[in-house]
């Protein structure tokens, strides 16, 4: 890539970033964060880590966009006016001298760093044994898939924790208030999952597929797939199951078991605990993806969409 | 199959299995409890070199799990907590208790997560790994705490959401510097650079904040304080424990070279004004769970009084700081579960509400009595012998302050905690109604009188929590011969 390319990608992104910060009114501020995660991720692209590019655009942008919106969404309707949130000057230029300080510092501190790639040179040989070429995948699943299977528990755990908040008489409804009330936009959405919804399907199957070998993976797989989820969500084409239904339970159990339980058979089969048998490498770490992915995208699903709330009459009368 | 790997994957198989069984999963804990015992135990016995890589993949790539005396006795005084308070919160949290159900659910997969991560991050020897164990752990703290009171859960989110940050951007400091976050292989190449100055300086804040050392310690006492009481018991029992475990590997070991002595003593300074603050704070308090939490803030504090102690004479200090730990983990726990079922019974939250308890509920009030008993630090308990232990090295080394806060931070915990007791034992007319469930002042009673065990097997600790100390492998630490 150019270097004016590398210019103007900069000057946006901290344009970007300003302006989130500075806009008035918590819709915009979203919006301009969206464009800033989405143009980090292109940073990362240009900086040749198309993995980490992968999980900032779907992740950092995509799911906590989505995410933000709904909850900002949620706070007009309870009649909170985000906008009124004022603080005093002299703390914010207080906290943004704190921040310039750190960041100056932290800058310091990182050149002192020598260059140089340790890790890939210890990684580089361990490849072919597992079949795999892309070393992700091989760090994430194999050298330290233990980091891994303890994260998709956080992510699980994450849900739990949101959805033991929903309030009893609400517990029972499937997270159904996300259909558009509005008729046409409405129609927009039922259309646009209908294009979406099996495109990112085949995307999602591939990422996972590819990802063995080349930039991709469970994550950014799961990622598309909720994204196509909460779309079809909001369009109504798709009714989001209540967390204590057995599908739901299913969907997001599904890839942490598989992940604990080929971990303890490779104990059990005398080896360590999550080592894989010989010969069986890729075929396993295939199969914990794909399982992975459908539990990432359940989880990111229904914690972008939230735990149900209690509905306004209307809006009961319209969800039948 | 190791004990290494099982006390962390045994808990998440418990996870999922609780949310599998949905309403019914709560019955899981009548198996979970004496398994996971068995596993601590095991880790107990096996041979003093216990260590091995996950999966088989070697270091620097690979993370390393290893049964060292602090994670031997760590793990059984997590497991002895978590079994007990998980047996007492089938109480808690069964249908009959009443309560929001959701809540009832939620507890379970997010107290296995908490002992799963609380386990994980005591094995293991990789920063990152450790990272992941403190999501999990604060993850499910916040969780639990949110089960109480929302505004001081997202409170104590936001403040545990800057301690991860803070230490995750050291981890990534130091694997850019060093190639590798192993705390083995570190504490072989570390060096005083700016980077690993920077590292250490943002970790240690960020677990100041995860372990509620004053004047980090605003989220405490709300959070532990409105949560229900077994949950109150974890956080105060096992989540302020494990970012402590975490400072002590770094600053003991991974960098035990660059500790300089102001910075050490800087924590001394800050673990003695959290003794007096908190102290102070917990005689102010008027509701009983807040008093509870205060001096947990207090507690906190030794813990750190004791960093200068150990880091001029490890030998002495080590086994009296791991003592402490573990000995405030069962007492709280203990406390926490009485103080719960003691306000079922009374009238109201305040201290003054407990007025003749101890007529309606005496075990309760008597497991209560034990738990102050250890952390007041009077004789025989787990909380004195470490006392004991501390206060000796102190004088050893002529360090008369934290000898008198030692001393100074006992008496005031006698004045707190005298006051609930004493109310509890007054007046033959109190309003407190007895508890139909006279089986649920078991789990207490026993927590307490493991509190006050522990001090008579004082030397058998103090061998068991030096397996593998990095002071007993060669120099001192601090490079002090």
């Amino acid at each position: 890539m150019s270097a004016a390319f590398d210019i103007l990608l900069c000057l946006m992104i901290l344009a970007t970033a300003g302006i989130a910060l500075f806009v008035r009114g918590a819709f915009a501020a979203i919006a301009f964060f969206i464009a800033f995660g989405n143009l980090l991720g292109l940073a990362w692209l240009a900086l040749g880590a198309v993995n980490v590019a992968l999980a900032e655009i779907a992740v950092g942008a995509g799911v906590t966009g989505v995410a933000l919106i709904l909850a900002c969404s949620r706070l007009f309707e309870l009649g909170d006016n985000l906008a009124d949130v004022r603080t005093p000057l002299a703390s914010r230029l207080g906290s943004a001298a704190l921040c310039l300080g750190f960041t100056v510092m932290l800058a310091g501190v990182v050149l002192t760093i020598p260059p140089g790639d340790r890790l890939s040179k210890v990684v580089a040989p361990l490849l072919p044994g597992l079949g795999i070429e892309n070393p992700v995948t091989g760090v994430l699943l194999a050298f330290r898939g233990y980091d891994t299977l303890l994260e998709t528990f956080v992510l699980l755990g994450a849900l739990v924790a949101a959805w033991s908040l929903t309030p009893d008489a609400s517990r029972r409804l499937p997270p159904t208030t996300m259909v558009m009330t509005d008729p046409t936009s409405r129609i927009v959405a039922e259309a646009f999952t209908r294009l979406l919804a099996p495109a990112a399907l085949i995307i999602a199957a591939y990422l996972v597929w590819v990802g063995s070998d080349l930039p991709g993976g469970a994550f950014q797989a799961g990622a598309v797939l909720a994204g196509a989820l909460v779309v079809a969500t909001l369009g109504g084409v798709v009714v989001l199951p209540r967390l204590d239904s057995l599908a739901a339970r299913i969907a997001l159990m599904v890839g942490p078991l598989t992940f604990l339980a080929i971990g303890l058979a490779g104990a059990a089969l005398g080896g360590r605990f999550l080592a894989y048998p010989d010969g069986l490498e890729k075929t396993l770490i295939v199969t914990i993806e794909y399982a992975l992915a459908i539990s990432i995208a359940a989880g990111l699903a229904l914690l972008a969409i939230g735990p149900p709330q209690p509905m306004p009459n209307n809006a009961r009368a319209d969800a039948r | 199959m190791s004990p290494l790997d099982l006390l962390v994957a045994t808990p998440l198989g418990f996870m999922l299995a609780a949310l599998a069984f949905g309403g019914q999963g709560r019955w899981l804990i009548l198996v979970a409890s004496p398994l996971m015992m068995s596993l601590a135990v095991w880790l107990v016995f096996l041979p003093p070199d216990a260590a091995h890589v996950v999966g088989g993949w070697d270091l620097p790539l690979g993370i390393l799990l290893r049964g060292d005396g602090v994670a031997r006795v760590f793990v059984l005084g997590a497991a002895l907590c978590a079994a007990l308070v998980g047996l007492q919160a089938l109480y808690e949290f069964s249908p009959q208790s009443g309560g929001p159900s959701a809540r009832n659910r939620g507890f379970w997969p997010l107290f296995y997560l908490m002992w799963a991560g609380a386990n994980a991050g005591f094995l293991t020897t990789d920063l990152f790994n450790l990272y992941v164990a403190l999501e999990m752990v604060s993850l499910a703290g916040v969780g639990l705490s949110a089960l109480g009171s929302l505004q001081a859960a997202l409170r104590y989110f936001l403040f545990a959401l800057m301690g991860s940050l803070a230490y995750l951007l050291g981890v990534a400091l130091l694997f850019a510097n060093y190639g590798t976050v192993d705390i083995t292989l570190l504490a072989r190449t570390a060096e005083a650079d700016a980077a690993t100055l920077m590292a250490l300086a943002v970790m240690t804040g960020g677990l100041l904040v995860k372990s509620a050392l004053f004047p980090l310690h605003g989220w405490l006492p709300p959070a532990h304080a409105a949560a229900p009481a077994p949950a109150s018991a974890l956080l105060s029992a096992i989540v302020v424990k494990l970012g402590f475990v975490i400072l002590m590997r770094l600053w003991f070991e991974a960098f035990a070279t660059l500790a300089a002595p102001i910075a050490v003593g800087l924590l001394g300074a800050l673990g003695a004004a959290a003794v007096i603050y908190g102290s102070i704070q917990a005689m102010r308090q008027r509701q009983l769970k807040a008093l509870v939490a205060y001096s947990t803030v207090a507690q906190v504090g030794y813990l750190f009084v004791a960093f200068p102690l150990v880091a001029a004479a490890p030998s002495a200090a080590w086994s009296g700081m791991t003592l402490h730990a573990v000995a405030h983990m069962l007492a709280k726990a203990a406390m926490f579960l009485a103080a719960g079922l003691m306000l079922k019974a009374a009238p109201g939250r305040d201290i003054a509400d407990l007025v003749g308890l101890a007529r309606v509920m005496p075990v309760t009030v008597t497991a209560f009595a034990l738990a102050a008993i250890s952390l007041m630090g009077l004789p025989p308990s787990g909380g004195f012998a470490a006392k004991f232990m501390l206060l000796d090295a102190a004088l050893d080394q002529g360090a008369y302050i934290y000898a008198a806060v030692l001393l100074g931070g006992g008496l005031m915990a006698a004045v707190y905690l005298f006051r609930p007791i004493a109310v509890a034992f007054s007046g033959a007319h109190g309003r407190a109604v007895a508890l139909k469930a006279p089986l649920a002042a078991v789990a207490p009673l026993a927590l307490a009188m493991c509190a006050i065990a522990l001090g008579f097997f004082g030397v058998a600790f103090a061998e068991l929590a030096a397996i593998g100390a990095p002071w007993a492998q060669g120099d001192a630490i601090g490079g002090v011969p």
